[in-house]
Order: C-alpha cells, then structure tokens, then sequence
C-alpha cells in the first residue's frame, strides 16, 4: 500500500490561493486505510476549507484513485461539479494526483504527501519494508530486506553503527541485521547461509527513472474489486 | 615502508590518524603529522567523518605523501557511488597513495548537513572488491583500464564493543575473503571485553590492530558512552580523568597503560588523538615502540 500523510493546512491554504471553487477527490483504496483520503477526512477537508472562505463544488472517492479509468469514471457521475469547479484538490498519493490530473484541465493540488510503499500490521501503523529496487532477494535473509530496512543498506551484515540490536541512525529502530540474526535462531541453516552470501553491487539500471510495466492485460482497465461488483 | 611490508615484519604496529581540515588550511594538521614522523607506520586520513563537510581525505594524503609521511586514505561508502569510488582509488594509486582503509560511513543525519542525498551504493565488503577488481585491470563493469593496473593494501574495521557480536564478525570475515589485510577498530578503553572479541573472531588470518581513541577529558568519556555504538570507557577512567590536575598526563598514563594491556593481544595499536597528537610520542617513548 502507498503511505501518505496529509500536508499541512496552512501549506495547502497558500497552494489554493486564488482558486474558490474546489472539487476535492479522495482515495477509497491506501489514502482511506492511511486515513488521509477517505469519507471522514473528505469530510474534515470539507469543513476547514469552508471556513477558509472556499465553496466546495463537490467531492467524490474512486476505488482506487491511481487507476486513471475508474478515476474518470467517477468524475463522470460528478459532471456539473467537475465543469464549475476552479481546481481538484486531491486527497491521495502522487500517483492518484497525477492519474487524475491526465483526465482534467483544472489545476490539480495534492492535499497529500507521498511517503513509502508500506506494510500495516495494524490500524495505524505503517512501515517501509520495500523499497520497490526491482529485485526481490528476501528470501536470502529470511524474510526480511537489509535492502530496505537498513538505512545505509547494508547487504553483508551491519555497519559498526549498531549496538544492542538496535541503529545508530534512529535508537528505537532495530538493526535489520539483529532481526535477521533474530530469524536464524527459528530457521536453521540461514544464518550460515547468510555468513557465506556475497553480492555484488546492485544493478541500478532497471531502477532508471520514470519506471514502467505495460503488458497485456487480461482484464480490460479495471480494479479487481470492481470486477467483483460487476 | 608501506602498511604491507610492516605487516609482514611481524612487528607491533602504529597507525595514528588526522582529521582534514573544515576549510583549506592544512598546515595544522601537517604539523600534527609532524609530531609522528617516523614514529608510525602510517597515518590515517579520515574520510568526511562524522558525516561532515570537510576537505577531502585524498587530498591531505597527498600533501603528507609530499611531507614524507605515509598516509592511509580512508573511504567511506556514503558519498560517492561506485564510479566515482573507482575513480578515487585511481587517483589515489596515481599519486602513490595505495594504503587504504575501507569503511562504511557514518549516516548523514548524523553530521552537519543532514539534507543531504546518502549514496551506498557499494557496502565496504564490495569497496575493498572494487580495489581488487581494479588491480586486476578492469573496473567493476567489466571494462579494461589503461596502462599498468593500481596496487593497494586494503584495510578494513569492526567495532569489538558492540552486541549482538556474532553479525559484525560475519561481515568482518566477508571483508577479509574480500582482499582486506588488516583490521583497525572502533575504539578500545576495556582490554576485557577486546579478549572477548578475539576470541570470539578466532584466527582471522590477518592483523588486528586495536582502537586507541586518546581519552581527553571526562566529559568526553560520558558523551562516547551515551553516543558512541559499541563504545563504553569504564567509569574508573572517568574518574580519573575527573580527579586529576594534569590532564595531560593523566591522558597519556591511561593511553599508556591501554596500550601495555592490549599489547598481547593484537599486531598493533591505531591511535586517534582527536587533535592530541603531543601525547603520542611520549606515550610511544613509555612502551619502548
């Protein structure tokens, strides 16, 4: 899931300057679990914006804001709103932002910021454990990527920065390499393997920027949950 | 004598350190040098240490190249991607500086300008590769150097004081399979807990050289406790370094007695005055090195 956090009001205030009437789009996808995109805090967004002095023209919430055609979709359900509105304020990631903003001509403001593809072990709290580098090796440290959850990504074992299993860039952090470690003493056999595994250095290329995968879909453009509804 | 040659002597070794300096003014530090000359081994250079700008390692290893000293560059990982790293350890064998140690780095949030990008790119395991691979005359792509490939004696750290240990001796044995042929450490201030280490790391097949940081004052013996990984001074330093009227020669008797101690236990001492560099000859002059 994509972790974000809404941005400040204040910053948000002086993104709107000059635009009155605002249509504001949410995220029924990562934003509603991040609690920065669903109904309530639409909701929310509604009310401090009113009292800004903006009119809210309307508001609505794609299944998955990122995916550009049910996006369009639902903006279609909002025909009027969407013709008077002077811009979209858009409570979901970048992705979600940049989906929407390819299907209007209104300035898109992001009421959000993007912070990490994130795993939730429950209601809120979410943790950067993947840091998408195309090429999962997990399984070679038991489960858990030194790639990711290691400041300096350490692959070979931890810099002499740790101290009581925890890092020296953030003391409540554990090192990844005590988890690991941690890991071995359940699973035999890994850490001899770990002790023996030598990587070379990590090829970047397929992390050139803008990436993109484009096959042949299956299904036709839209979610899976969208398909259950038929 | 370069690192290699002392280390195949078989003698007690001396590694000292000096700090680049935050501007263009090197003749302090050459002075410090000066204070070692033909007391030491080699003299560290450190690398942007604590994550600070400063002039750059190669840079004051070429001027003491030029003092006559024998300097050992440090690399750290943080800074530079691997094209980059590559191209340092060619120009620093291009000047005759091929002692070098390879280290990790530490974080940028810890240092002076914590916005800055973290790089990585290469661990210091695939660091001291990148040497070997250029001294076999290709670059880490592949790709053939010109001319008569570089030659250098690669060093390495650990840190002996922290926990869980069985980790940092993994990796310290990966940089070992890697080219490293020698071992300087964090800091040392228990002889106790240092046996532990090399007990621990068992016949590492290559020199070990133990951590002396010069202890100059109590307050800095309390902040490496609360700040530094891995490093504890025991609280009987601390008081003495609390109790005395000469600090200098409090500093220099504990150095001394460190030193004595870990003596049996290692091929060497590098010592890191931190600016105190007039306390190392007299404590080398104490044990006869």
């Amino acid at each position: 899931m994509t972790i974000t956090e809404q941005k400040q009001l204040e910053d948000l205030l002086a993104r709107l300057e000059g635009l009155r009437r605002i249509f504001i789009v949410g995220c029924g996808n990562c934003a509603t679990v991040c609690q920065t995109g669903g109904e309530v805090e639409i909701e929310e967004m509604r009310k401090h914006l009113e009292e800004a002095g903006k009119e809210i023209v309307g508001s609505a919430i794609p299944d998955s804001t990122c995916e550009t055609l049910l996006t369009k979709r639902e903006l279609r359900r909002h025909h009027d709103a969407v013709a008077k509105t002077d811009a979209f304020l858009v409570l979901a990631c970048g992705s979600g932002a940049q989906a929407l903003a390819s299907v209007v001509d209104q300035p898109v403001i992001p009421g959000c910021n993007t912070l990490f593809i994130g795993v939730t072990p429950r209601a809120g709290q979410h943790y950067e454990w993947c840091s998408a580098c195309t090429e999962c090796v997990i399984d070679e440290y038991g489960g858990i990527c030194p790639i990711t959850r290691c400041p300096k990504g350490q692959v070979h074992g931890p810099c002499g920065g740790t101290d009581n299993g925890k890092c020296e860039v953030d003391a409540e952090q554990d090192c990844v390499w005590t988890l690991i470690l941690q890991r071995a003493e359940k699973a035999p056999g890994l850490w001899e393997k770990v002790a023996q595994r030598r990587v070379a250095p990590k090829d970047y290329s397929r992390l050139r920027r803008p990436r993109q995968r484009v096959y042949e879909p299956r299904r036709a453009g839209l979610s899976a949950s969208d398909h259950a509804k038929g | 004598m370069g690192m290699r040659e002392a280390l195949q002597s078989g003698r007690f070794i001396v590694t000292a350190e000096v700090a680049p300096p935050k501007g263009i003014h090197f003749e302090h530090v050459l002075e410090e040098a000066d204070m070692v000359r033909g007391r030491v081994t080699g003299i560290n250079v450190t690398d942007l240490q604590s994550a600070v700008t400063r002039a750059s390692s190669l840079g004051l290893c070429i001027r003491l190249l030029e003092a006559g000293h024998h300097p050992i560059l440090q690399m750290v990982c943080r800074d530079r991607n691997r094209l980059s790293l590559q191209s340092e350890l060619l120009t620093a064998a291009a000047f005759g500086v091929t002692d070098v140690l390879a280290l990790t780095g530490d974080y940028v949030t810890l240092g002076d300008d914590k916005s800055a990008m973290p790089v990585f790119d290469l661990d210091s395991v695939q660091l001291i590769e990148a040497a070997k691979t250029l001294e076999a005359g290709h670059d880490l792509a592949g790709n053939e150097l010109e001319g008569a490939p570089p030659s250098f004696c690669m060093g390495c750290v650990v840190n002996p004081g922290v926990e869980p240990l069985g980790p940092q001796i993994m990796k310290l044995r990966k940089k070992i399979d890697a080219g490293a042929e020698f071992i300087q450490t964090q800091a040392v201030y228990d002889p106790a807990r240092f046996e532990y280490f090399m007990e621990q790391a068992g016949d590492l097949g290559v020199p070990v050289l133990a951590g002396i940081v010069v202890l100059k004052s109590a307050g800095m013996a309390k902040f490496m406790n609360k700040n530094v990984a891995g490093v504890t001074v025991p609280s009987a330093l601390i008081e003495r370094m609390q109790n005395t009227q000469d600090k200098k020669q409090e500093t220099t008797q504990i150095t001394i007695e460190l030193i004595d101690a870990l003596r049996p236990m290692c091929q060497g001492v590098h010592i890191m005055p931190l600016g105190w560099m007039h306390v190392v000859p007299p404590v080398l002059d104490a044990l006869g090195l």
